[in-house]
């Protein structure tokens, strides 16, 4: 993929706190930054009511934040925001559009409202999937078929930005690999993506870099391998020959410096410098390794970490119960 | 902007309510220019004269009636029956019919004059299709606003003012030419009545200009109606807003308000309600009057005090009641969070 370092997107200590007679002040979000290069495609991730839709909608206008900076293609917004829309495609949220029309009338009437050629919406349709059912009207949709509108409504206009709140929600399987090689072609194609998901293994999959967000604020960003490795471990995983010596390698271990943690069938070995002077050290005291295996992180348990909203036994979370972190 | 527009107009108009409001529209005034047509007949010397030959009829079945009845009297009196229960004094005799109280015109089908006539039906055609207008224009703004679809277009528009004016503007030329072109129709279908079942009357260009200013105030009301229920719409971003607060205006002006200054016993309050207001701006005065009290005149008769209100008050109200809507409005569509 493509990696330029042109910022097509920069958010610098965005704040947007709603405040209720009644119920007092809520930042939802408090500084936060993110920065997302042109030909990326960038995941945007965070938990229910981390901020996420709020940043999104900030930037598309929607909601007017209380302080910080926007900027799109180089653009000041909200300010600029009019002469950049036409090169910036988004859904915000689940898809909502008029049920009696159907997705061709609706997409339509946005060409017309964008004056963009009419030839545009056939194009889109063909591309989603939805060409045989767009006569249609949209309530007799389902979830899945709607995002598959609610993208195409964002593709309408060939943007250079394309920001996608959730689109894998509702889409079936096939649809998923579908949304996934979709955005592939379409970062291939220079086109800059912004993606904001739960679906973490797909986020991996596809996501250049992301941006992790917990209550209102950037916990981690940056391209996905760097992310990963700076919440790696360095772990190792070390099977033996014969488990009844895992007392007595733990012990070796101990005693070079590296850090034990005893498991029924195997250890599991950090601080270590390279593996590899696991083995040698365990050979040397006629103690043999079947299996050596680095223990890698995924994105999922690294976002875990991060927000602190990793599930615990006979707790039941509550929304906005996420780590702090410092200011 | 041009794109906007003709989004607008397609949007509009492939808007099931409108399309269903249009319909009963031209189904609704279409019903009365029939009824109106079937009930009117043109009067002529036949139609005179089956009339005259009525009220003769009418007047000798009465005359034998009461010939019947003095009978009856004078028979119960030489019985010696006491008849002051059932019979007037002297058994009536001085309350014979007379020729002259059975008219003909009594016996004459309804003929309709459109000279005389269509300023009511200007009335009539202006409070429907205000009612339209109100449905149409509250649905308009609020359906888009409740389904997600002016989220949607503000992601592609985002000068929200430019947004929120222009489908204003689309709605009110929309209703502007719906009514101008029903009005036109209205009023030829009417014309034609007074023409072949009816009388036209001496119309004169005068006659003509009255109607014509009487229709631009109707239609000049429809506008107002139509703004002030696309923005209650936009500040409730729900057509029920705009529809709960027609019924509400309507239970609280014309019944709450109604019952409440009654008993407070408020002269004139009649003044304090909306209809009043309707009354006088397509009558262009409307008179109320105070009956308790009692003005004497040269000839010793008794008047009441009376308190006019004029078109020009009801322009101010009206006026005012959609400019402020519209301004609150205007704000909120400029500093709300759309979420």
């Amino acid at each position: 993929m493509v990696c330029a370092m042109v910022a097509v997107l920069e958010i610098e200590g965005l704040r947007k706190t709603y405040r209720s007679r009644w119920r007092g002040e809520r930042k939802a979000l408090d500084g936060f930054d993110m920065v997302v290069e042109a030909g990326q495609v960038h995941g945007f991730l965070g938990p229910n009511g981390s901020g996420k839709t709020t940043t999104l909608r900030t930037l598309l206008g929607l909601i007017r934040p209380n302080g910080g900076r926007m900027a799109i293609l180089g653009r000041e917004v909200p300010a600029g925001l009019p002469a950049v829309v036409g090169q910036v495609g988004a859904i915000v949220e689940s898809p909502q559009f008029f049920p009696h029309f159907s997705a061709y009338d609706t997409l339509s009437l946005l060409a017309d409202a964008g004056n963009l050629s009419q030839q545009r919406v056939p194009e889109v349709l063909e591309v989603v999937g939805l060409r045989d059912r767009a006569k249609e009207r949209v309530k007799t949709y389902s979830l899945g078929m709607k995002q598959r509108l609610a993208v195409a409504s964002a593709l309408l206009k060939n943007p250079q930005l394309l920001i996608l709140d959730e689109p894998a929600n509702g889409l079936d399987p096939g649809g998923i690999r579908e949304m996934r090689d979709l955005m592939r072609d379409l970062s291939a194609s220079g086109m800059t993506v912004l993606l904001s998901s739960h679906i973490l293994g797909e986020v991996q999959q596809i996501c250049d870099s992301v941006t992790i967000i917990s209550l209102g604020r950037r916990v981690a960003a940056g391209p996905v391998a760097d992310v990963l490795a700076q919440h790696s471990s360095g772990a190792v995983r070390v099977r033996l020959e014969s488990p009844a010596d895992l007392p007595a390698a733990a012990q070796v271990l101990v005693a070079s410096g590296a850090r034990v943690d005893i498991q029924p069938d195997h250890l599991l070995v950090t601080g270590v410098d390279k593996p590899s002077s696991v083995t040698r050290m365990l050979a040397g005291r006629d103690l043999y390794v079947s299996e050596l295996a680095p223990i890698t992180v995924d994105l999922e348990s690294v976002f875990l970490e991060l927000t602190g909203t990793a599930p615990v036994a006979g707790q039941h979370r509550q929304v906005d119960e996420s780590a702090e972190v410092p200011a | 902007m041009k794109g906007l527009v003709r989004a607008e107009f397609r949007r509009l108009f492939k808007r099931r309510v409108t399309r269903l409001m249009l319909a009963l529209l031209v189904l609704g005034l279409g019903t009365i220019i029939t009824a109106f047509s079937l009930a009117s007949h043109k009067i002529g010397p036949s139609e005179l004269a089956a009339a005259e030959a009525r009220a003769q009829s009418e007047y000798e079945t009465q005359l034998r009636f009461h010939e019947q009845m003095v009978t009856e009297c004078e028979a119960a009196k030489s019985r010696g029956e006491t008849i002051t229960d059932r019979f007037p004094p002297d058994c009536g005799r001085e309350y014979s019919p007379q020729r002259e109280q059975f008219e003909a015109e009594w016996f004459l089908p309804y003929e309709f004059n459109f000279h005389d006539e269509f300023g009511i039906f200007i009335s009539v055609f202006a409070g429907i299709v205000a009612l339209a207008a109100y449905i149409i224009g509250a649905s308009y703004v609020g359906a888009e606003w409740h389904s997600g679809g002016m989220m949607n277009l503000l992601l592609w528009r985002p000068r929200r003012l430019s947004v929120l004016f222009t489908k204003l503007g689309v709605l009110l030329t929309s209703v502007l030419g719906v009514s101008l072109a029903l009005g036109a129709l209205w009023t030829v279908a009417l014309w034609l009545i007074g023409k072949f079942d009816g009388q036209t009357g001496k119309m004169t260009q005068g006659a003509w200009e009255s109607f014509a200013i009487s229709g631009a105030r109707g239609i000049g009301l429809v506008l107002a109606v139509a703004a002030v229920a696309y923005g209650l719409a936009s500040l409730g971003r729900h057509t029920a807003m705009a529809l709960g607060a027609a019924i509400g205006v309507g239970v609280i002006s014309e019944i709450g308000l109604r019952i409440a200054l009654n008993i407070a016993g408020v002269k004139f309050a009649d003044r304090y309600y909306l209809s009043t207001y309707a009354m006088a701006w397509f009558e262009k005065k409307w008179t109320l009057e105070d009956w308790n009290a009692c003005n004497l005149s040269f000839s010793g008769e008794c008047r009441p005090d009376t308190f006019v209100v004029t078109w020009q008050q009801s322009a101010l109200v009206f006026g005012l009641g959609t400019a402020v809507v519209l301004i609150a409005a205007t704000w909120l569509m400029r500093n709300r969070d759309v979420t």
